[in-house]
């Protein structure tokens, strides 16, 4: 059963309102009781595997990135019976209706709410502000570790194709609208990894040529919250340059900070079309005679022989 | 195979107790030596220019170290460490390697094998990404000592 969507005036001005809540609405809903009745799951996702263990909202089951989505082995993301494992053992059902919010202006959130996305999950919201906006306002942090029922989650095929894009799905899309989400120096190939992740680095620095180069954190503020509608739309209509009706693709150094410009772009400016390359640099970087341009201009394709 | 008979007898007890527990144990206790790790010393508090970042860590760490005399011919070396509250898995990292290493000799904590964080059995909990960071601090520590102690001797 899908919990009513928050209805304010900033989320309105959104293409899909229902896909974000405010910190004041969620207080309100674990204040009516809806999370310890199970009608709404909080799940806290964020980079440091520890954070949640010294506090968390009130109720919130833990999802780590690395360890639950991403498969142990292959670099790809769990299966469908794993992920139906995972998300009975936090308590979700298939109808679930699931708020996520973690550290860092929602990264990681965004990353899991795209993997939930993989698998179809219908009702799956962000946070508005995250961990830090709930912090900053002084609300209520717990460390006891919620043990909820058993959620009843079937075993879903994922399906990648409408939101992820893989390296060969990328070079089909070039001449197509590309958003890098990287800092400017990993986008100009001043650096080939960000800073303080050198561990992450690429054989070659640069971005994928037309890329438009938007910062992820220019799409929020400063609270960690979006920016309102006519803020993104000057960001990504004005500056990136896109149209509506775009067929677009994200990428950043492994997926996590793109999944955050993914979510702007479909569900905050409703572009159809968004898919998210989550093998991102670390992929295109080290792979063989793909076209790079350096420097920060966007570059053209075909890239002109010889430059 | 490494063992622990190799480490400086402070950071192979921590490195026994560690390898005595269960996996989500071992998390846990990482989160006490978290909590653990001492804040810095007033002298040091206002002064962010003395202490080096190691920005192979996901999350800010600043640490640094001295020297004091007494303990042996080289002195005892003394570890500062700085990092966010919100930064749990790297504070803890940063306490193990305080504990464990605080006040030992240089010759003692270069004898440190440099993949000692292996042996906390965390890799597969934390993620083989996170634990560089900490390899990476104490790589640091290793580096800051002996330059130290080459400008002594």
């Amino acid at each position: 059963m899908s919990y009513p969507v928050e209805q304010n005036e900033k989320f309105a001005a959104y293409a899909h309102p229902e896909r974000l809540v405010s910190t004041e609405w969620l207080a309100a809903a674990i204040d009516n009781g809806a999370v310890a009745s199970g009608q709404l799951i909080v799940v806290e996702s964020d980079e440091d595997v520890l954070l949640y263990e010294t506090g968390h909202i009130p109720g919130a089951v833990k999802i780590d990135w690395h360890t639950d989505l991403n498969d142990e082995v292959t670099r790809d993301y769990v299966d469908g019976a794993a992920f139906a494992e995972l998300a009975a053992s936090k308590g979700i059902s298939r109808d679930s209706t699931v708020v996520i919010y973690g550290d860092k202006s929602n990264w990681w959130a965004a990353y899991a709410l795209w993997v939930f996305t993989l698998f179809g999950h219908q009702d799956v919201r962000l946070l508005d502000g995250g961990r830090d906006k709930w912090i900053a306002e002084g609300r209520e942090l717990t460390k006891e570790k919620p043990a909820p029922a058993r959620g009843e989650y079937p075993v879903v095929e994922r399906d990648d194709a409408p939101i992820r894009a893989f390296k060969e799905d990328v070079l089909a899309h070039l001449g197509k609208p590309l958003i890098d989400v990287r800092s400017p120096e990993e986008y100009t190939g001043q650096r080939t990894h960000m800073p303080a992740y050198p561990e992450e680095g690429a054989l070659r620095g640069g971005h994928i040529p037309t890329a438009a180069s938007i910062p992820w954190a220019r799409a929020a503020a400063a609270d960690g919250t979006y920016r309102s509608r006519e803020e993104l739309d000057a960001l990504y209509l004005g500056e990136a340059g896109l149209s509506e009706g775009d067929d677009v693709v994200a990428y950043c150094r492994i997926g996590e900070r793109s999944s955050h410009t993914w979510f702007a772009l479909k569900y905050l400016l409703g572009f159809e079309s968004v898919r998210n390359y989550d093998g991102s640099w670390t992929e295109w970087g080290n792979a063989v005679r793909v076209p790079i341009v350096k420097g920060a201009e966007r570059g053209s394709f075909p890239v002109a022989v010889g430059v | 195979m490494m063992t622990t008979q190799a480490l400086p007898s402070a950071l192979a007890a921590i490195v026994d107790d560690f390898q005595a527990l269960s996996e989500p144990e071992r998390l846990q206790l990482l989160l006490e030596f978290s909590q653990g790790l001492p804040d810095l010393p007033e002298r040091l508090k206002d002064h962010p220019e003395l202490l080096e970042q190691v920005v192979e860590c996901q999350s800010p760490l600043f640490l640094t170290i001295e020297t004091e005399p007494g303990g042996g011919p080289s002195g005892t070396v003394r570890l500062y460490f700085k990092a966010p509250a919100e930064a749990p898995t790297t504070r803890g990292f940063a306490g193990v390697l305080h504990e464990g290493l605080d006040g030992l000799s240089a010759e003692d904590i270069l004898s440190v094998p440099d993949d000692m964080p292996e042996l906390l059995g965390l890799t597969r909990a934390i993620t083989p990404l996170r634990m560089r960071g900490m390899t990476a601090m104490l790589g640091r520590i290793k580096r800051k000592v002996a330059a130290s102690s080459a400008v002594r001797s």
